[in-house]
């Protein structure tokens, strides 16, 4: 079969695909930071809303998510006199995030928690206030300890954006299963679709540990 | 209506209530695509694993590639494929065992590294002490070794079956009335979506909260110093 022929459409996919990862890993890294400081918060408000929407988005499936996001949501918008139609690239990257933000939280909060405690007391000591002690003692050394699961997670996210082609969005498993109902060529169009994500999981793993030798410097040395 | 139960629209909680049943019908197939995908899986992996640790490198490299494609590569996409192309081989299969066939593949590629980990987290110290002792090899896997594996294997593969379970919606696609795709029908039916869906995100809390408390409790309960296999 002419395989050269579906890489057009498949292209303009994988284009969409990698956009929503990359925008759905960047906003679920914002998501992981604010649940999981949230999480370890002093007021209590804001802690029960972190574990509420940690437990939320971790107990039930993506697809779900998806699902309610772009489905009854608007109805629930209805009910309440508003518009909350959400177009499928918003419902699915907001859906992504939040699903990679509840994982990324405990990873966040786990991190953080890694600081030792001897840590915060000297930093009491100097008259640090808790929001310098905070970006200025625990992040940055608690970043380094985080980046390897934040990257099985961005790889993670990278797979699931295939769901996002369920709501009709069209990025590369949508564009597949398009070509696929043109050319009723089934083995090649899945192969190179496994083969392409594949490669794209590969470029994304090497970007990272690049990332991660890079914030690897940010650990504290020998004290 | 579904599996020939009427639903009443009167409110929200009404229809809720009226509705349950048939989302129960749905559950009990996500339930069983979730255990037959884990016991695919869970025997997939540990032959992934044997593979992986074979000595020679003809062997072990391909399996090791092979894990890696599995886990890089999305359940969506690997479902479609073996939706399609299987028939095209001749191996025609129900849509419900493709599904959990698919779960099966994906999920090997992680367990297989659990089974790893769970028998490199064994001291070499032991093997090399058992060797000493002048055991055979095979006795210091199945007494030595694989005793105190099994205890560390169980709860990751345990974490595994709840993630398989939340993967399980993505076999709607192949048309299993599972959950959601069974809230789905309900909501085209009945033009309300947000009752049936947020019923399905309360039934998968609950399931989770449930399997999740069950692993913590295997894992602090197993013993950790090993199960006497004889």
């Amino acid at each position: 079969m002419d395989w050269l022929s579906y890489l057009n459409p498949l292209m303009q996919g994988a284009w969409v695909t990698i956009r929503l990862a990359l925008y759905s890993t960047l906003l679920g890294g914002m998501f992981s930071f604010l649940f999981g400081i949230g999480r370890l918060s002093g007021s209590a408000p804001c802690r029960w809303a972190s574990i509420a929407m940690i437990e939320i988005f971790r107990g039930t499936s993506l697809l779900v998510q998806l699902f309610w996001l772009f489905f009854a949501l608007p109805v629930l918008g209805q009910a309440l006199g508003l518009d909350l139609r959400l177009p499928p690239v918003v419902a699915g990257t907001l859906a992504l995030s939040l699903n990679i933000g509840a994982y990324g939280a405990e990873v966040v909060r786990g991190a953080l928690q890694a600081v030792p405690h001897s840590q915060h007391e000297a930093a009491k000591a100097l008259d640090f206030t808790p929001r310098q002690i905070l970006w200025r003692i625990s992040i940055p050394q608690a970043v380094p300890e985080m980046m390897p699961s934040f990257s099985n997670l961005a790889i993670q996210n990278l797979k699931d954006t295939a769901l996002v082609s369920l709501i009709g969005l069209g990025d590369l498993a949508f564009q597949a299963e398009r070509v696929r109902n043109f050319t009723q060529d089934s083995v090649g169009v899945y192969t190179l679709l496994l083969l392409m994500y594949f490669g794209m999981a590969l470029v994304l793993a090497g970007l990272l540990r690049l990332m991660e030798t890079r914030v690897g410097r940010w650990r504290a040395r020998g004290i | 209506m579904l599996f020939g139960i009427e639903w009443n629209t009167a409110n929200d909680w009404v229809f809720a209530w009226s509705i349950l049943p048939i989302l129960l019908r749905g559950l009990i197939v996500t339930i069983e695509a979730t255990l037959l995908g884990f016991v695919v899986g869970a025997a997939l992996g540990l032959v992934l694993a044997a593979l992986k640790s074979v000595r020679f490198r003809l062997i072990s490299w391909p399996a090791r590639v092979f894990t890696e494609f599995l886990r890089d590569t999305p359940l969506l996409v690997q479902l479609f494929f073996l939706y399609y192309v299987l028939p095209e081989y001749g191996l025609v299969l129900p849509a419900f065992l493709t599904g959990a066939l698919a779960l099966g593949v994906q999920y090997s590629a992680y367990m297989s590294e659990v089974y790893r980990a769970g028998l490199e987290s064994i001291t070499r110290g032991q093997v090399e002490a058992a060797r000493a002792l002048d055991i055979s090899p095979l006795r210091i896997f199945t007494v030595v070794i694989l005793p105190q594996a099994i205890p560390r294997i169980i709860p990751a593969l345990g974490n595994y079956l709840v993630s398989i379970m939340k993967d399980v919606p993505v076999l709607s696609v192949v048309s299993i009335l599972e959950l959601l795709n069974v809230a789905r029908i309900i909501g085209d039916r009945s033009f309300n979506y947000m009752v049936p869906l947020t019923l399905v995100g309360v039934l998968y809390l609950i399931l989770t909260l449930v399997a999740s408390a069950g692993v913590r409790y295997l894992d602090e309960h197993l013993p950790k110093r090993g199960i006497p296999l004889h």
